[in-house]
């Protein structure tokens, strides 16, 4: 069964229309990458993914495991298996990063009628994660993000999806601005945590990712519609070629949204 | 005259006064005998503040005026049980209840040698020379209506003496009990705190409830820091939502002492704190902070003024304010920076959080400069959760009232994290937890 279909969305914010009727199919187990140049509607669709409400979706559907996502609020896409790595973190002063993923999971937890998990399993569980996107202990008890290197909140949002195992990630511009060890290191929880269930949905702007993350799928991203799908090659063609023989070849106007 | 007087219901209180002082067990000194009397006609002349006066702007103490509260309440009884939730392990107590000293409640053992803790009205009588050359020295009679009217009212509180070099391990706790009677009755607590050179002590002056029913209370506090002492206090607001509250922090900073107060407020009707620090040693520190927490119709007007008149000296405010329902919230600061007191490093900040459209605010941050060679910033700001920040939590699964209460506490985090005494910490979190919603969850979460 698809796992997520999105069908003819358009969605704006601030009155000003940035998808413009984009189509997407992505099954269980499958990567997808969207790339596509600054302006083109990335970070929108991820956000609209999420449930962010400063975009108002004005038309078409979002089916996810069969359900309407776009009637459900951002935590309860959460709970039901959606993750959004942000392009930018919050920062949460006063609120520490390993007693809040705590909550966050058993919130996920209640909801799919598990047991809360208590501080001793918990803990256990948090070390095993850690190690995959090999984090310092010492940020697990800092406040959420507070005072994180650019590189920090991004391992750090990778290490929130690996404690909440989710079954949808979309992952918003993670490699934007990071060195390449901080890359690799976002590269390889992703392809740890691959699996037959699991999907992604990787949004970058730089085919560099694309070295370490290998997509099944390539969707470039033009003025808010998917204007060429193919496979990995296709971000090779990119890489050579940049953005601009697309955008003629489709005529879009000016970039827009953000 | 009659027409001021009525206009400001100043009236009754001429009657009030013979009684308090026909009833007057321990006059003390002759000094404040005199001064009982200057204060008294002062505050006849002043009267009750009102909106037209500038530092009264935006709180208005009408219902105080108004209510006819009586002032000759006789001493009220309270439990160790009523005092349970109060009572911080570890840490010396004085109980004042009405305005009034309660011994049996108290608990002084195990302070250092000279140290005097002790109700003020037995200081009057037993330490007068200690007394004599601090007590209503500092806070201004002159100047405001609710400092005269304490000092004519002046009778007991609490004396806290600690003598040069001597280091108090212990917290003394205060517990400043209201007790409503049937009817609304007024008292007027009087404090003195003085810690001598180079030695060091920490307070916590609670302003509590037991019982319901409506009172004000209106107590004047004048600490002296002493030259290279250390000082660090804490006061708690938290009275019932019926209460008055109109009190007089004074602090004195002598040379190179360091006086750290966090003032808390989430109690009472009406809550206006004067916090007025004069540093005139060199080499003076002085940080006042705090944080209000407030909803429904309660209104908390934090009046701030720091005195530089020495130079090198800093000084640091930083108020947090939460206001929900029709809250309201007023902060005034002014830092007044004297001739001379060159390599001034004053900073002011008052930042409030809005949760409810009907919430209101009005901060004031003032600079007043008389010296060339100074670092003074102010700033204060106005504003809501930020949508992204709740947007991302709720990303992780967290509810939205989890995620905004959530919020709501990291914003207020840097308040309870600069808490040094557990006990006042622990009592803030656990006020934050019950007060937020779904505060379970942010129990959790910090």
């Amino acid at each position: 069964m698809t796992m997520l279909e999105i069908k003819d969305l358009h969605a704006s914010a601030e009155g000003m229309e940035i998808l413009k009727g984009v189509d997407l199919s992505i099954n269980p187990g499958e990567v997808h990458a969207i790339m596509g140049p600054n302006g083109s509607g990335k970070s929108t669709l991820a956000q609209v993914l999420a449930g962010n409400e400063v975009y108002e979706v004005t038309d078409g559907q979002i089916l996810y495991k069969g359900q309407d996502l776009l009637e459900m609020a951002p935590e309860e896409r959460a709970r039901e298996g959606v993750f959004m790595a942000f392009q930018y973190p919050v920062e949460i002063p006063g609120v520490s990063n390993v007693y809040f993923l705590k909550a966050a999971l058993n919130a996920i937890r209640t909801h799919r009628d598990l047991d809360e998990m208590d501080a001793m399993d918990f803990l256990t569980y948090v070390r095993e994660k850690m190690k995959l996107v090999k984090m310092d202990e010492a940020l697990l008890n800092r406040p959420v993000n507070e005072g994180f290197s650019g590189g920090e909140k991004k391992r750090n949002e990778i290490f929130h999806m690996a404690v909440l195992d989710p079954v949808l990630a979309v992952l918003d511009e993670t490699d934007s601005g990071l060195d390449i060890d901080a890359l690799k290191v976002v590269a390889d929880g992703v392809n740890t945590l691959r699996n037959d269930e699991r999907a992604f949905l990787v949004i970058t702007h730089y085919q560099r990712l694309l070295n370490y993350i290998v997509p099944d799928f390539v969707h470039v991203l033009v003025d808010g519609k998917i204007v060429r799908s193919g496979d990995k090659e296709l971000a090779l063609e990119l890489e050579e070629k940049g953005y601009a023989w697309l955008e003629r070849e489709v005529g879009a106007s000016e970039p827009v949204g953000v | 005259m009659t027409m001021t007087l009525t206009e400001t219901g100043v009236d009754r209180y001429v009657v009030e006064f013979d009684h308090f002082l026909r009833d007057l067990a321990v006059a003390g000194p002759e000094r404040i005998e005199k001064l009982r009397h200057t204060a008294f006609e002062r505050f006849v002349e002043l009267g009750f503040p009102t909106v037209r006066d500038e530092q009264w702007r935006f709180t208005n103490v009408a219902p105080i005026a108004r209510a006819e509260l009586r002032l000759d309440s006789t001493p009220a009884e309270v439990t160790d049980k009523d005092l349970a939730p109060f009572d911080y392990e570890g840490c010396a107590q004085l109980v004042v209840v009405n305005g009034q000293f309660v011994p049996e409640r108290s608990r002084l053992e195990g302070l250092p040698e000279g140290v005097v803790a002790c109700g003020l009205a037995d200081a009057l009588e037993r330490h007068p020379e200690q007394i004599e050359s601090h007590l209503a020295r500092y806070a201004r009679v002159e100047e405001q209506a609710f400092v005269a009217l304490n000092t004519a009212f002046l009778r007991d509180g609490v004396f806290l003496y600690v003598p040069r070099n001597v280091v108090v391990e212990k917290p003394v706790n205060i517990v400043m009990v209201g007790r409503p009677e049937d009817r609304p009755i007024g008292f007027f607590p009087r404090n003195l705190f003085v810690a001598e050179e180079s030695s060091q002590v920490t307070l916590v002056e609670q302003y509590v409830t037991v019982g319901e029913g409506s009172y004000l209370c209106s107590p004047v506090t004048e600490v002296v820091t002493g030259d290279n002492a250390v000082i660090d206090h804490y006061k708690l607001q938290r009275e019932t939502s019926e209460a008055f509250h109109t009190a007089t922090f004074q602090i004195q900073l002598g040379r190179d002492s360091n006086f750290s107060s966090h003032s808390i407020s989430w109690g009472g009707a009406i809550v206006r704190n004067d916090v007025n620090a004069v540093l005139e040693g060199e080499g003076a520190e002085a940080t006042l902070n705090g944080l209000y927490m407030v909803e429904g119709t309660q209104l908390v007007d934090n009046h701030m003024r720091v005195d530089h008149v020495a130079p090198h000296c800093d000084s640091h405010e930083l108020y947090k304010g939460i206001l929900e329902g029709s809250a309201r919230a007023v902060f005034s600061g002014l830092i007044h920076v004297h001739p001379g007191a060159q390599k001034t490093d004053a900073k002011q900040t008052n930042r409030n959080l809005l949760m409810s459209p009907d919430a209101l605010c009005n901060s004031h941050p003032q600079l007043e400069i008389f010296a060339d060679d100074v670092k003074c910033t102010h700033g204060s700001t106005v504003g809501q959760l930020d949508d992204t920040a709740v947007f991302y939590l709720r990303s992780r699964g967290i509810g939205e009232d989890a995620a905004r209460s959530l919020l709501t506490y990291a914003f207020a985090s840097d308040i309870v994290d600069r808490i040094k005494v557990g006990s006042v910490k622990r009592d803030l979190e656990e006020f934050l937890f019950r007060r937020l919603p779904k505060g379970d969850i942010v129990r959790q979460a910090v």
